[in-house]
């Protein structure tokens, strides 16, 4: 119990949250998405830059405003994504993201866990022109 | 006065009554801080509940025999009991509901639909739950009405001059929250109340914060409408009441029709039945208002100004506490003047980080907009972390949520 058993925030967890990798923006990305949790006022924007074949991920960067884990996630996920085919990222889901958080997530803080992998896919799916929409959020989900 | 006592309540002899407060989670024993959003069940609540369903269970109003006539009569002797409870004039002033919103909701659609237009408005305050909010907004935009919203000042009280400017002829519904379930303001509900008839509108007091934590006579008050949820006062969930004025229920229509409800029916048209069933269609919450009796009778034996005194005690003391550090907002007014809970942010911290690191010390809190999202817009956060205390609360329970929240600051530094 206490600080050494809190299995949600061990140490990456907040490493990320507290330093935060890829954060900022992207002049002239290939394509920019933001998405919320309307009820935990969780927000993320990423931007990424796919290469001339549109098939790989070259570079990404997010923003954001939220709980640890929403930001530590995109944090986690911006780095992975790195040097990934786009084919890759739209096969993801959340047990690929909570595999990536390393630690156990409880069921209410799921939406906040897959809201940058949902930004992320969702952009996609605009840009490729496979889905249509303004904004992502994760309150529909499960 | 002993540490786990403020000295209102002999709380080790209330703790004996609820079991669950016995919890242990990885060996920590559960801080209940909860209460706000629902309370914990005494056990002669539960008994009551168990033998309603060993010995009476049957349907009311309609048997003849001699379970459905024993079920009837303590149903409805359930409503006159809530009835001395709030001080009401009778079971005809006594809906049961299942909750506060659906209160609110019976009014809204049987009276607001019927009553409301363009040109109408609906005063509501920027504290107000989305239960009253969304219902009144909605069904303003349905009518053709507008909404408007009492301000709320930087120290969390109604700002009673824009309280005056704000409610006009043109005012035909002021509807507000007696016990801010957010920022802990007891508002002043008789000169709302007041005020609103100074203008032939009509008022209704949302009591589901105050009727749980405070004496609350709803005669004196004058409110026309009043509405409170049994499981927030040591009562079971599935229930809510709605008191109104006799007069008022008598002439307004039902707004959900079928059995009980009725008088004579006819192919072509039906008649309604007399009061409150008129407004009780279909199987009514016969176990459930029968176990909201029992906590009305529970809590009486306390005594309502002593269950006031403890939690207006704790809250005092768990502002205090919060507040020594310098890094906890605590949100609306000061410690001495408010009801039992305290919300509050640490520093940058998301309040559902708070609540999840608060919860491995098995202190349990809510964390989040508390139903009252534009009032959160307007204080800036997104979201706020929540203790509300009760009558089994004590001031170690608030120590513990105190280590829990210097614990949080630690990991998050």
């Amino acid at each position: 119990m206490g600080i050494g058993g809190s299995d949600m925030y061990r140490q990456q967890i907040l490493d990320h949250y507290k330093n935060p990798r890829n954060y900022g923006e992207i002049e002239d990305p290939t394509y920019s998405h933001t998405g919320e949790n309307p009820m935990c006022g969780d927000t993320i924007r990423m931007d990424v830059v796919l290469d001339d074949d549109d098939e790989t991920i070259e570079a990404v960067a997010f923003q954001g405003d939220g709980c640890a884990i929403s930001q530590a996630s995109a944090s986690m996920l911006s780095e992975q994504l790195h040097g990934m085919a786009v084919a890759d990222l739209q096969e993801m889901d959340r047990d690929d993201v909570i595999d990536m958080l390393g630690v156990d997530i409880s069921p209410m803080r799921v939406k906040c866990a897959v809201l940058a992998e949902k930004v992320a896919q969702d952009g996609a799916g605009i840009y490729f022109g496979d889905v249509d929409l303004e904004k992502t959020t994760t309150e529909d989900d499960e | 006065m002993g540490l786990s006592e403020t000295d209102a309540l002999d709380v080790e002899g209330i703790r004996a009554d609820f079991p669950i407060l016995q919890r242990e989670f990885d060996g920590e024993q559960l801080v209940y801080l909860d209460n706000a959003a629902t309370s914990q069940t005494p056990e002669p609540v539960v008994d009551a509940i168990v033998d309603y369903y060993h010995t009476t269970n049957a349907n009311v109003h309609r048997g003849l025999h001699q379970l459905s006539q024993e079920a009837s009569i303590a149903y409805e002797d359930a409503h006159d009991r809530v009835a001395e409870f709030i001080g009401a004039d009778g079971r005809e002033e006594v809906v049961f509901t299942k909750n506060t919103t659906e209160s609110m909701n019976t009014v809204a659609y049987a009276w607001g639909l019927a009553e409301l237009g363009p040109g109408d408005e609906v005063v509501m305050t920027e504290m107000e739950h989305h239960a009253a909010l969304v219902t009144w907004q909605q069904i303003a935009k349905r009518t053709g009405a507008e909404v408007k919203y009492i301000r709320v000042d930087d120290e969390g009280y109604l700002d009673m001059d824009h309280a005056r400017e704000l409610v006009t002829d043109d005012t035909e519904m002021v509807s507000v929250v007696h016990v801010s379930n957010t920022l802990g303001t007891v508002n002043p509900v008789s000169e709302l109340v007041d005020l609103a008839h100074d203008h032939d509108a009509l008022a209704f007091v949302d009591g589901a914060q105050s009727v749980p934590h405070m004496p609350v006579d709803v005669g004196e008050m004058g409110a026309d409408f009043f509405a409170f949820s049994g499981h927030k006062m040591c009562g079971p969930t599935g229930i809510g009441v709605l008191y109104g004025k006799e007069h008022i229920l008598e002439e307004m229509q039902p707004y959900l029709y079928g059995g009980m409800m009725i008088s004579k029916v006819t192919f072509e048209d039906s008649t309604w039945h007399e009061l409150p069933w008129k407004f009780e269609a279909g199987t009514p919450v016969i176990a459930q208002g029968i176990a909201l009796a029992e906590a009305c009778d529970y809590l009486d034996d306390i005594g309502m100004d002593n269950v006031k005194r403890h939690g207006e005690q704790l809250a005092e003391y768990a502002y205090d506490r919060l507040t020594e550090t310098g890094d906890v907002e605590v949100y609306g007014p000061p410690g001495d003047d408010r009801a039992a809970l305290v919300s509050f942010n640490l520093g940058d911290v998301h309040a559902h980080d708070t609540s999840e690191i608060l919860n491995e010390f098995a202190v349990a809190i809510r964390a989040g907009d508390h139903c009252t999202q534009p009032l959160h817009d307007k204080l800036g956060a997104a979201a706020s972390a929540r203790a509300s205390f009760y009558l089994y609360n004590t001031r170690e329970e608030v120590d513990k949520l105190v280590e829990a929240v210097d614990a949080t600051r630690e990991l998050f530094a």
